[in-house]
């Protein structure tokens, strides 16, 4: 049990690092059409996550992996539940990995740049849906199957919480360009990323009374739990520190404001579930916990160690990596 | 149609699919790999170009790679959520261990090969080329030991319905893994070794880059040669394995209806399955018992010794396997010619050897699918060996008209991709080892502000507008 405790923290943690990682990444794909006028504009946006993008994405692949070794009844009951939705994400991942490797010279190819636009943006949205579903906890059969459809996904606190995830997303992609450019697109970047901020933070507002509306006992758990504290500061010293770099221009601690709010917002989703991974929507008993879905003791401990191995090392050599593509490209 | 069957075609459509380019990238990768060694050693502009040219061949299969990888992670949960609750407990950490360990690795130091050259030190940059070919080389190694735990399930039990691990290593390394994945590699070797020597005839035959493409020719013949004569032996060993461990897919490969002793090795025969025999048959006397027993004499079971319905479907798993034998033993073959004309100096001239090695390119791609075709019809009814059968494995909450609706989408998309790696491939290799990869950095820091920007894009731009 202790060990599917930490296999809770451990799986938040890698969908925090893919929220992170990758956030920025869909974030510039986004923008790409309204901030970059120009093929050389356009270019610098490519390259500024050409490098990197394609590990990023493997944060996503690693929790899927995690997910189904950790808890296999959760990856398999929210996966099949939602088949249409995450089959949709699949294409638009497809897509977008395409559209950037085989993207061409930007001018000559609008159909790879709509491609990469709606891949991360139909994507990023759909994320953002299927985390709302989580924390809003979806209709759950006796025997632990999904038992809503398609339609049950959407409603208006699961997309209050996609929308805050999209908003979320664009600020970042926005604060990671201003980061990696300079000019005119820097600038264009800065006030997309001033314009997104204001758009999240009132987000976020409506987001978090919509939860205290909808899902009062997820609330009072956050509220009452001292990690939960720890996750909503978090979230206000990112929401806080973005906007103050924001009006002094200083773009790496905007950044840094940006990451801190992503941490915070699935923070305070992790604390809210716990420790149910899948709350069950009117069935509490039927919730999909730590208890009643995790894998044995030996899964659970070899996955650990496999983890202590690897984890250090693909973080280490991610940063050296980052270090090796640091500062701005050229537009 | 029932939704477990659409469910089957679709995975066996976009696994098969996806196993047509990690093959390519697998294979490439070895000669990515020597090049860029050479190019390490010589630094000549000449090697450079021989290795962008490979790292191009590359990184446009490896991204379709990737894509079409996603897909089977989420197939497991989307469209066989029973299957996943069964075996989670087991086949979930090789799938979150090939993450960790292969995807990242990969990923990260192929992002240094396309934008990292000018701008990371030489030797940064050639120890990547080795991380990513190595990457690609354990992620193959984990998702091997994720299907042979299917194939012979070991360290084990079952608990409530589930199957629970009770011992890593031998979950791990279940008798089938070394030889399917030793076997896997050899053969992905194999395929990138034709598709090197069909690239070096096609510039023979035309003139261009002969030095390169003789240097290519000559590598891909021997490289080729040994892992194709590598095959048979790694094939003995599988057999032993399947003979012992899945004796009734070994008599639904051989044709063997009846448990018999002094079974020989069938090199042709037409399955008759309303008879039970094999007809027109031209078999190796003793030889299966031989490879199995040790005994050519020994007893080697038949599909009579399990009922019909747990059997495999018979024409396909015997055909299939008997593509993949023909071809292999065609491969050798083939290769020897190579050699002997290479010994008698004619290998460069003999434009009909050279026509015929060209065209023999996609052949093992060929063999690899009804291998893979083979091995996995011939598990059937089971999804895991003796204890979870495919049509109790599938996700009982997909209706079937949604899965035809992304079938159609899969088969769509894919093909549109199949078109676009293609036209690339072409014209990558059209244009030659001449030209080089833009990469947006600048090849040297002091040039950056002169460096025009286009990059992710593998756009070709000749050297001189670099510098």
């Amino acid at each position: 049990m202790i060990l599917g405790v930490v296999w809770y923290v451990l799986v938040g943690v890698l969908i925090a690092g893919y929220a992170l990682l990758d956030g920025f990444d869909l974030g510039v794909g986004i923008l790409y059409p309204f901030i970059a006028r120009s093929d050389n504009e356009r270019a610098a946006l490519r390259t500024s996550i050409g490098p990197v993008w394609d590990g990023n994405e493997v944060w996503l692949l690693t929790a899927g992996g995690a997910l189904f070794a950790a808890f296999p009844a959760v990856y398999a009951t929210v996966f099949s539940g939602f088949y249409l939705a995450m089959m949709l994400v699949l294409f638009c991942l497809i897509f977008r990995a395409v559209s950037l490797e085989y993207g061409g010279k930007s001018g000559r190819s609008r159909g790879w740049d709509l491609a990469f636009f709606l891949g991360s943006a139909v994507a990023a949205l759909l994320l953002g849906v299927a985390l709302g579903n989580i924390v809003r906890g979806i209709p759950i059969g006796a025997n632990g199957e999904f038992s809503g459809h398609f339609f049950d996904l959407l409603n208006p606190l699961t997309l209050v919480i996609g929308l805050t995830g999209l908003a979320m997303i664009v600020v970042h992609g926005a604060s990671w360009v201003c980061l990696k450019t300079e000019g005119a697109l820097r600038k264009r970047a800065a006030a997309a990323r001033s314009g997104a901020h204001w758009v999240f933070l009132l987000l976020v507002v409506v987001a978090t009374l919509s939860a205290a509306l909808i899902v009062p006992s997820q609330a009072r758990t956050v509220v009452t739990n001292p990690v939960g504290w720890v996750a909503i500061l978090v979230l206000v010293i990112g929401l806080v520190a973005a906007r103050f770099a924001m009006v002094r221009q200083r773009d790496g601690l905007a950044f840094i404001g940006s990451a801190f709010g992503i941490l915070g917002l699935v923070g305070i989703a992790a604390v809210g579930n716990y420790p149910a991974l899948v709350p069950a929507l009117d069935t509490p008993e039927r919730s999909l916990t730590i208890a009643n879905s995790h894998s044995s003791h030996l899964t659970l401990l070899a996955m650990l160690i496999i983890t202590c191995i690897a984890l250090p090392l693909v973080l280490g050599y991610t940063a050296l990596v980052y270090r090796a593509f640091w500062g701005k490209v050229r537009a | 149609m029932d939704a477990v069957l659409l469910a089957r075609i679709q995975f066996a459509f976009t696994v098969g699919y996806h196993f047509l380019f990690v093959p390519i990238s697998l294979g490439s990768g070895v000669f990515m790999l020597l090049a860029g060694r050479r190019w390490y050693k010589t630094q000549s502009e000449n090697d450079k170009a021989g290795y962008l040219f490979w790292l191009k061949l590359f990184s446009l299969t490896f991204v379709i790679g990737v894509a079409t990888g996603i897909t089977m992670e989420f197939a497991f949960g989307t469209n066989w959520a029973t299957y996943s609750r069964f075996v989670g407990d087991i086949f979930g950490a090789p799938l979150a261990a090939e993450a960790l360990f292969a995807f990242f690795l990969e990923s990260t130091f192929l992002g240094v090969l396309l934008f990292g050259r000018g701008r990371v030190p030489r030797r940064f940059y050639y120890v990547s080329t080795w991380l990513v070919v190595g990457g690609a080389l354990l992620s193959a190694l984990w998702i091997i030991i994720a299907n042979s735990w299917q194939q012979t399930p070991a360290g084990y039990t079952v608990e409530n319905g589930r199957a629970v691990l009770t011992h890593f290593w031998a979950a791990a390394f279940n008798p089938s893994t070394l030889p399917r994945y030793f076997h896997t590699v050899f053969s992905t070797w194999v395929a990138g070794s034709f598709l090197a020597a069909a690239v070096a005839v096609y510039y023979l035959k035309r003139k261009r880059h002969t030095e390169f493409a003789k240097r290519t020719l000559v590598t891909a013949i021997i490289f080729g040669l040994v892992c194709s004569v590598a095959m048979p032996v790694i094939g003995d060993w599988q057999a032993r394995v399947v003979g012992k461990e899945q004796p009734v897919k070994m008599a639904a490969y051989e044709g063997i209806f009846k448990t018999e002793s002094d079974a020989g090795l069938l090199l042709f025969g037409v399955l008759d399955t309303k008879d039970q025999t094999v007809h027109a048959k031209v078999a190796i006397p003793g030889l299966l018992s031989w490879t199995l027993t040790g005994s050519t004499s020994g007893t080697v079971q038949g599909l009579d010794s399990v009922p019909q319905d747990q059997q495999p479907p018979l024409q396909a798993t015997f055909a299939s396997y008997r593509i993949m034998m023909w071809l292999g033993i065609y491969f050798i073959l083939l290769l020897l010619v190579g050699l002997y004309l290479l010994i008698r100096k004619k290998l460069f001239t003999d434009r009909r050897y050279l026509t015929v090695l060209m065209w023999s390119a996609p052949l093992p791609m060929i063999a690899i699918e009804f291998g893979w075709i083979a091995t996995e019809i011939g598990r059937q009814p089971w999804i895991v060996q003796g204890l979870l059968k495919t049509k109790d494995a599938a996700s009982s909450v997909v209706p079937a008209g949604q899965i035809v609706a992304t079938l159609a989408l899969f088969v769509v998309v894919y093909a549109l991709l199949f078109v676009v790696w293609f036209r690339k491939m072409r014209k990558a290799v059209v244009t030659g080892p001449q030209e080089t990869i833009e990469t947006g950095y600048s090849d040297t820091p002091a040039a950056a502000g002169a460096v025009a920007g286009a990059a992710g894009d593998l756009a070709a731009v000749p050297e001189e507008v670099k510098q």
